[in-house]
């Protein structure tokens, strides 16, 4: 292969890249549009919200218990080095509210309701359904992708709080009934040094944020998805994969914005 | 005056980059008429379907609605006409997390403010009409592929539509289905003074219930008429689909290097 066969490919590559980014921008934009639509015809955008978000609960929260459990390990092993054993409820807090939560929520939330949103709209692309609404004047961007898209916006903080709840038990049931800190030091520590703000409103920013993205990725995956059955799997396998890096990207961003704004 | 033609295709040509799939076409469908459109397999009848219901746009040429062009870019007037055509896709793609009562219903609920009593109503005409009132709560996977596209029709004509489309409305359908199914669109369109266009390669049934057919071959009309007309013909391209003979000018190969040549015998 010569240099200009090389310097072809590179082209053809780049230009399929910003052809892709510009398309699914598009559709960010014809999707937040229809957003509207989605609150007037509030009925479907909740039954939504229950199959997202309902039918999630049960992985969020067997997650957030292991996770709480473990962190609670880990942290007492390492605070007690240090004397500082009974701030282990502000640890475990901390870590949930600001971080594990709403990323683990994320990660699980790809992989449970991302995945099935995908495979829902891309067997409806191969089976015509959506081009049957088309044809009957209903825009299948408004009427299946908008309730769909806020449902999942508005389930995910809902699930990430559950998840952090969860593993604040979780880590009580080892930190306090199984090692043995005193809860009252448990729990007011965890009370004077969250900050309502600062860790809970950082944490809801970050879970509202990862709701857009993943629900974004997973209804652009199936609407765009080939209409065959070897296209709904790669679109599938794609939500998962390019939602994991979003979540994963964008909590480093946000996570530096948050850092280095004034407090 | 109104015009006699309800949709109007003219001159049009269409394509996907080099590959030429419909070119210079020109069609008329009276209103009231059972018009059908024929041809072999990937010949473009579907792509016909597609422009006027302007989910595509021809390359040349107009496609027309009642008078006025059909203009994919514009979503308002494009809808408002989608509002007026009813389709009946392949498979019939019914929505199958619906009831068969709320697959009807969808149109009505979606474009009209009519209270919940008298769509019930409505639905239940329109399923009575495909025969399949009783089956009002089952859920399409519960039905034969016959009674889906019965289903999809009754959805289809849930407005009223002044212009049905049927793609392949015969395809993979039992004996007595089909002759329910050829049936229903002959006395659907009498009974309501609708247009109807169907896209088929069943020659049989399109001949019995067509007032006019068109064949197409390779992207253009190789033959148009009654069908007494069309069946009288004998341009070769016509003979050799209705008779279905498997060599002619439509060839049994595909296009390939000489036999002799790829099994490495000498010529």
């Amino acid at each position: 292969m010569n240099a200009a066969e090389l310097l072809r490919r590179l082209g053809v590559w780049a230009l399929g890249l910003l052809r892709g980014l510009g398309h699914s921008a598009f559709f960010f934009v014809d999707l937040v549009r229809s957003l509207p639509w989605a609150l007037r015809r509030l009925f479907l955008t909740i039954a939504q919200i229950h199959s997202i978000g309902n039918y999630s609960l049960v992985i969020i929260a067997a997650s957030g218990l292991a996770v709480g459990f473990v962190l609670a390990l880990q942290g007492y092993y390492t605070l007690s080095r240090y004397g500082a054993a009974e701030s282990l409820g502000l640890l475990v807090a901390l870590s949930l509210v600001r971080e594990l939560g709403p990323v683990v929520t994320g990660l699980l939330f790809a992989g449970r309701a991302g995945t099935s949103l995908t495979a829902e709209i891309g067997l409806m692309k191969a089976g015509e359904q959506l081009a049957a609404m088309e044809m009957m004047a209903v825009d299948p961007k408004e009427r299946v992708l908008a309730p769909r898209f806020l449902a999942g916006i508005i389930a995910m903080p809902l699930l990430a709080a559950m998840f952090s709840a969860v593993g604040i038990l979780g880590g009580y049931v080892v930190g306090v009934l199984m090692i043995g800190i005193d809860p009252g030091a448990f729990w007011s520590q965890m009370q004077n040094g969250v900050d309502a703000w600062d860790d809970v409103g950082n944490g809801i920013v970050k879970s509202v944020v990862f709701g857009i993205a993943c629900t974004f990725v997973a209804l652009y995956q199936g609407y765009e998805a080939q209409a065959t059955p070897e296209g709904v799997a790669q679109a599938t396998t794609r939500t998962v994969v390019v939602s994991s890096l979003a979540v994963l990207g964008l909590d480093f961003v946000l996570t530096a914005l948050m850092f280095s704004a004034p407090r | 005056m109104k015009n006699d033609n309800l949709v109007q295709i003219d001159r049009v040509t269409f394509g996907y980059d080099q590959r030429v799939i419909l070119s210079d076409i020109t069609m008329a469908f009276p209103r009231g008429k059972v018009i059908a459109i024929m041809g072999g397999s990937g010949c473009g009848k579907t792509t016909l379907l597609r422009l006027i219901g302007g989910t595509l746009t021809p390359q040349r040429g107009t496609v027309s609605f009642d008078g006025s062009p059909v203009n994919p870019r514009d979503r308002e007037s494009l809808y408002a006409l989608r509002r007026r055509v009813g389709m009946l896709f392949q498979f019939g793609a019914l929505f199958t997390d619906m009831t068969v009562f709320d697959n009807v219903a969808f149109p009505l609920r979606e474009h009209t403010t009519l209270p919940e009593p008298m769509i019930r109503d409505l639905v239940l005409m329109k399923l009575n009409a495909v025969g399949l009132r009783g089956a009002a709560q089952l859920k399409p996977a519960d039905l034969s592929g016959g009674m889906a596209r019965r289903v999809a029709l009754a959805r289809a004509i849930a407005l009223d539509p002044e212009l049905i489309m049927y793609d392949e409305p015969f395809a993979g359908l039992d004996p007595i289905s089909l002759g329910v199914a050829a049936n229903l669109i002959r006395r659907l369109n009498d009974a309501t003074g609708a247009t109807s266009l169907v896209v088929s390669h069943d020659v049989h049934e399109c001949f019995l219930i067509s007032d006019y057919v068109y064949v197409i071959s390779s992207g253009r009309i190789v033959g148009h008429g009654t069908p007494a007309e069309v069946q009288a013909s004998d341009d070769p391209e016509v003979r050799q689909f209705i008779d279905g003979e498997p060599d002619g000018p439509v060839k049994f190969h595909y296009p390939a290097a000489a036999y002799g040549a790829d099994l490495g015998l000498r010529p």
